[in-house]
């Protein structure tokens, strides 16, 4: 088995993969790829972690795999809604481009 | 070296290729997409590796089956195939992504260079369907009543938000 250390640095490639993305692009559903993405690189990270102290011989722990079924369940709940915003903002601008509302923006 | 250790790199590989693929990729959203569903399945078996059988299904058959595919949806019913806004060249994002860049980069080698123990050895039953079932239906009922009531709440946004007129 590979240390947990390697797991952890894949967690942390991945979700700087996904601020790049999120900080660079500027189609709103890429960024909400990008999203999906770091939320991933948390879900490595608990499950490696989770794995590290996995209980004893009787009584495994899946509390990190527990979190991680919960991560999946808001990210779910967070596309949907995400996307029902994506479709009103293109049906009311014809553009999916974030730099055209910046309306709430300092 | 193992051949668990050998597919766990292959995957790891694999996943930050193509999310680096779906990230820099301007001209075409499916393909940003189908970068985007490699990226979940190489997890999915980053998570076989771990042991964790029941959520590396999961990943799969939610991210790759259920959210990409939502994804490529809009992306066709909008007809946005084409991504015709370039990335930013602000020098504020540039300041920010080159500062995250280094930090991460040269926290890298810190971790690599071994803080944690070796894995010990998992108990039966870790990471199947029974243990994970007993943990959520015990320890963990009120987070998924809160989880189930939150669906609900994201199901009756998406319809309001989506709906041409509310009448």
């Amino acid at each position: 088995m590979v240390p947990i250390e390697h797991v952890i640095a894949l967690s942390a490639a991945l979700f700087t993969i996904g601020v790049g993305g999120v900080l660079i692009r500027r189609n709103l559903i890429v960024i909400l790829m990008s999203i999906e993405l770091m939320l991933n690189a948390v879900n490595v990270a608990l499950i490696g972690f989770n794995r590290m102290w996995p209980g004893i011989e009787g009584a495994p722990r899946m509390d990190g795999q527990v979190f991680v079924l919960m991560v999946i369940t808001v990210a779910a709940c967070e596309v949907a809604v995400g996307l029902g915003i994506l479709i009103s903002m293109f049906r009311n601008r014809d553009s999916v481009n974030i730099d055209e509302v910046n309306l709430l923006k300092w | 070296m193992e051949i668990s250790a050998v597919l766990f790199y292959v995957f790891a590989g694999l996943a930050v290729i193509s999310a680096l693929a779906m990230v820099l990729n301007v001209r075409n959203t499916v393909a940003a997409a189908m970068s985007l569903v490699v990226t979940m399945v190489s997890i999915g078996g980053i998570f076989v590796l771990l042991d964790a059988y029941l959520v590396a299904a999961l990943q799969i058959m939610v991210y790759g089956g259920a959210i990409v595919v939502l994804f490529l949806f809009v992306v066709m019913l909008l007809n946005l195939r084409t991504d015709d806004f370039p990335p930013v060249g602000l020098r504020l994002a540039k300041l920010g992504g080159g500062l995250l860049v280094v930090v991460v980069v040269s926290a890298i080698p810190r971790l690599l260079g071994g803080v944690f123990p070796e894995i010990p050895a998992a108990p039966t039953g870790y990471g199947g369907y029974r243990a994970l079932g007993i943990a959520l239906y015990t320890d963990y009922v009120l987070l998924v009543e809160m989880v189930s009531l939150l669906l609900l709440a994201a199901i009756v946004g998406a319809l309001i938000l989506a709906k041409r007129k509310i009448d």
